[in-house]
């Protein structure tokens, strides 16, 4: 057995490695264990691969209005191939990037499959060889991986999950998306904005449903507009595969059945915790359904073994995996003034067309919660830097909400042209705590988009100065 | 010339009032004497004259608006002849200390902006003068939960007071109850934190509950109390008052009731020991020529106790119709300042409830009150054997800086005297 480590991180996503850098910055001797690429789901099959290809289909979609903008070209078209060679070699720098990372900061990668092996130890597998290590504390980051249903399970052909959808060897003329959150709309707004048939099943009554119940409305309209077929109360019940393509069955509330035959289908039905064989049972780290059991500080009840990211549940967020790294690794060196991650201050970013940014509380649920609250909106097609770059589409809003007696800021909701850009903004107020007097008072630089956020918390009070 | 219409003070303690009412409207023409306003101070709301004669020019404290400083400007007044364009030079002039009003008041001077109320971000500051780093949003939530920061330690960077300190803020910490109560170093927790929201009514404290809190506060936690009681028989009285309501007949010019009796007694009683009729300062006693005589009225909405002047001076009747008259005009919150203000002595008389005895809290600047219990059938022991007699407790609150035991004690003695054979007075 080598050397103790202070810090041995299992799993190199954003949770993990951004988790090794901080404990390794605080002095710890740190340790990283990736079984696969360095950067997890995220770099490599998650976030960033699927942002280059938005912004493929983003372009392809100015493409198509040149004459707007007063250009002309014709005959233009997309090399699929090309979109997704793009999308990779963006995956592979930032991978190789993260190994920069660990080396810059001197913590050890080890490559292979950990598994708890006793009070302080891992042990290690690569190529059916196992290495003990020691550790005084041990940092689970083994992320997650797309739910299955039985009956919806995916072939990696004809059924894709996210990783085959990022990577299609060929372009799908129609599709069936299971699942309306972020990461099945992502992918319904990718393949409609560059032709295919969509077709988005969402078992609850809305698309987008953790969003704001105002702004998932909107969505959902701009979406059918862009001629996204949207089957919203909808399950799927049956997924027959044919020679090159998928006949689904679907079921509405009402018990009505209908048939769709798809070239491809992506299932997007949440994600399940990667509990499995890292050796949870024997140290007896509690797991409820698919995801271990933590305290706020990340501590798992058995002592140096402590959980992070989308192990130990929702939101399933990289930020929110880094933020708890961070929290974690800075309670083990012992940092004061260290706080518990708050969930309302937490934004979720979804990268359709339009965009959907939100932190905190929805009207709804800032209701529910029986206080007396305010709530400010502001169009799009007021904002004289929206128009200017043609994106003042009725589809853009930015909403506040307000408790009305303290003028806490409980929650924010935007939908439209880079928004997933603005919503850190709100996210600053709410953790610096800053109420609506403090935002109103803030100068926004003119003309920009920004601009919106402030109007919207002036209509909080009725004094949105341009619409 | 124009000139400023200043905010009056209304009593010697007065700093700040409420602008009730404007009875006036620009461009009215006022002669020196007429009503101009009506202030409305912690306990009572009066009438502002004018003292010049002229027009109105400009109005530039709103009605409505609470916590305008004595010396404020209010309004402009123009001469005669002069246009209202002076009244521009003038309010220009003038912005500044407006705003000042109107950051003073927010919610009354800024009728039509439905802007948050914009208090000054002053930033809060330790009872060491250091300034306490807190959270826009910890601030504003400490602010209306009456919670003080100085007494928190914040958990946020640095130190910062955050919204999560303040929802813990646990007993111990300061109220600003403590606050109004003035009196600084010790206090209890915020009510508040005790009880559900959906379990109470809040009840926003007015004028008066805060001058109640304050003065009454500062004079248990100041004053060295100690307490006399003693029983006075009633026949005698009883039987007095009886002959003399009797005499006054139908359509009475007076009605005495026992409580016009114990007022008559101290007043009489205060001349016989001057050493009761006194007020504490730090450097003199100050022995009061006249026994003033303070009378607790209960009201609706709190508590006053008015004076009867020179009470020694005064028959029963004249006591008894002038009780009835400040009764009357605190009920209407009519009282001016100098009706309550001062005085040597106060009763409080708590008999009509049946109460047959307690003790009250000294109403400073004076020493002594006097509380008064029921007048109720005993069965007392005389020379040997068990009487029926008429009885009333009294109990006097002393403030030992300037009455000592036995000083108090032979007053209650002079007292009852009065009490027991109310001919003596007249000795």
């Amino acid at each position: 057995m080598s050397d103790a480590y202070d810090v041995i991180v299992v799993g190199s996503g954003p949770g993990g490695y951004v988790c090794a850098i901080r404990c390794a910055q605080l002095g710890l001797k740190t340790a990283l264990v990736e079984r696969d690429k360095l950067g997890g789901i995220c770099l490599n099959w998650g976030c960033i691969p699927t942002k280059a290809l938005l912004r493929s289909s983003e372009i392809w979609h100015l493409m198509h209005r040149l004459d707007e903008y007063g250009f002309s070209a014709d005959n233009f078209k997309f090399d699929i191939a090309k979109i997704v060679a793009r999308s990779r070699a963006v995956s592979q720098q930032l991978s190789t990037g993260v190994g920069f990372l660990m080396k810059k900061h001197k913590i050890t990668v080890i490559a292979g499959d950990a598994r708890l092996a006793g009070k302080g130890k891992i042990s290690v597998t690569k190529d059916g060889k196992a290495t003990e290590y020691a550790a005084k504390n041990i940092i689970l980051a083994t992320g997650a991986r797309a739910r299955t249903l039985p009956g919806l399970e995916p072939d990696g052909k004809l059924i894709w999950t996210y990783r085959e959808a990022m990577v299609p060897p060929s372009f799908p003329r129609s599709l069936l998306v299971v699942g309306s959150g972020a990461i099945g709309i992502e992918f319904a707004s990718f393949y409609r904005t560059l032709g295919s048939d969509v077709t988005v099943v969402e078992v609850m009554d809305r698309v987008l449903p953790v969003e704001d119940e105002e702004i998932s409305a909107m969505a959902a309209k701009a979406f059918t507009k862009q001629g996204m077929k949207l089957k919203t109360g909808t399950t799927v019940t049956e997924l027959k595969k044919g020679a090159d393509n998928v006949t689904c069955t679907l079921k509405a509330k009402d018990g009505k059945t209908e048939q769709v035959t798809v070239d491809r289908v992506i299932l997007a039905m949440g994600i399940v915790g990667n509990v499995e064989n890292i050796g949870l049972e024997t140290a007896g780290v509690k797991v409820d359904r698919t995801h271990v059991v933590v305290n706020q500080w990340g501590e798992t009840g058995v002592p140096g073994v402590w959980a992070i990211g989308d192990l130990v549940g929702a939101p399933w967020l990289a930020h929110k995996a880094m933020h708890e790294g961070v929290i974690v690794a800075e309670r083990i060196a012992g940092v004061k003034g260290v706080h518990p991650l708050k969930t309302d201050n937490v934004p979720g970013c979804t990268y359709c067309w339009p965009q959907v940014a939100s932190v905190g509380m929805t009207e709804a649920k800032a209701k529910a919660t029986g206080r007396k609250i305010k709530v400010g909106k502001f169009p799009f097609i007021g904002n004289g830097k929206a128009i200017a770059l043609g994106e003042a589409e009725a589809e853009g809003l930015i909403k506040t909400v307000f408790d009305a007696d303290t003028g806490e800021m409980l929650g924010a909701h935007m939908i439209g042209t880079e928004v997933t850009e603005l919503i850190q903004g709100y996210t600053i107020a709410k953790t610096g705590e800053l109420t609506d007097q403090e935002l109103a008072h803030t100068i926004f630089p003119h003309p920009t988009l920004s601009e919106m956020m402030h109007e919207a918390v002036l209509a909080a009070d009725g004094g949105a100065l341009h619409i | 010339m124009a000139t400023q219409i200043l905010m009056p003070a209304l009593s010697p303690t007065m700093e700040e009032g409420k602008l009730a009412k404007w009875l006036v409207k620009e461009g009215d023409k006022v002669k020196s004497g007429q009503v101009l306003a009506e202030i409305e101070t912690d306990k009572a709301t009066m009438e502002f004259e004018a003292v010049d004669e002229g027009r109105i020019g400009k109005i530039l404290v709103p009605a409505g608006a609470e916590n305008v400083k004595v010396n404020a400007p209010i309004a402009v007044l123009l001469a005669d002849g002069e246009d209202a364009n002076a009244v521009v030079n003038i309010s220009a002039a003038m912005k500044s200390i407006q705003e000042a009003v109107k950051n003073e008041a927010p919610k009354a001077a800024a009728p039509a902006a439905k802007a948050p109320d914009a208090k000054p971000a002053v930033a809060p500051v330790a009872n060491d003068g250091k300034r306490i780093f807190v959270s826009p949003l910890a601030r504003r939530i400490a602010a209306q939960k009456g919670i003080d920061l100085a007494a928190l330690s914040g958990t946020g960077p640095r130190g910062r007071i955050v919204k999560s300190d303040i929802e813990n803020a646990k007993p111990g910490q300061k109220p600003a109850a403590a606050s109004a109560g003035a009196v600084t170093g010790m206090s209890l927790p915020d009510a508040r934190l005790y009880y559900k929201k959906e379990n109470y009514e809040e009840i926003p404290h007015d004028g008066m509950r805060k001058t109640i809190a304050k003065r009454l506060t500062a004079a248990k936690m100041l004053i060295p109390h100690y307490y006399l009681t003693i029983d006075c028989r009633l026949d005698s009285l009883m039987a007095t008052r009886a002959k003399l309501n009797e005499a006054a007949g139908k359509n009475a010019a007076y009605k005495l009731s026992v409580n016009d009796f114990v007022v008559k007694a101290s007043a009489m009683a205060l001349m016989k020991c001057p050493d009761v009729n006194a007020s504490w300062t730090e450097d003199a006693i100050l022995r009061h020529a006249h026994a003033d005589v303070g009378i607790a009225v209960a009201l609706p909405f709190g508590l006053i106790t008015p004076i009867v002047f020179k009470a020694e001076e005064k028959g029963l009747a004249d006591i008894s119709n002038e009780i009835k008259e400040l009764a009357g005009r605190a009920r209407d919150k009519k009282l001016k300042p100098s009706d309550y203000e001062g005085g040597g002595f106060s009763v409080s008389n708590l008999g009509m409830f049946g109460i047959r005895e307690f003790t009250a809290v000294i109403n400073p600047p004076q020493s002594a009150i006097l509380a008064v219990g029921a007048g109720e059938q005993r069965a007392i022991v005389v020379d040997g054997k068990i009487e029926v007699a008429t009885m009333m407790t009294c109990t006097m609150s002393c403030d030992h800086r300037v009455i000592d035991g036995a000083t108090g004690a032979k007053f209650l003695q002079v007292f009852k005297q009065f009490i027991e054979e109310p001919a003596s007075m007249l000795l």
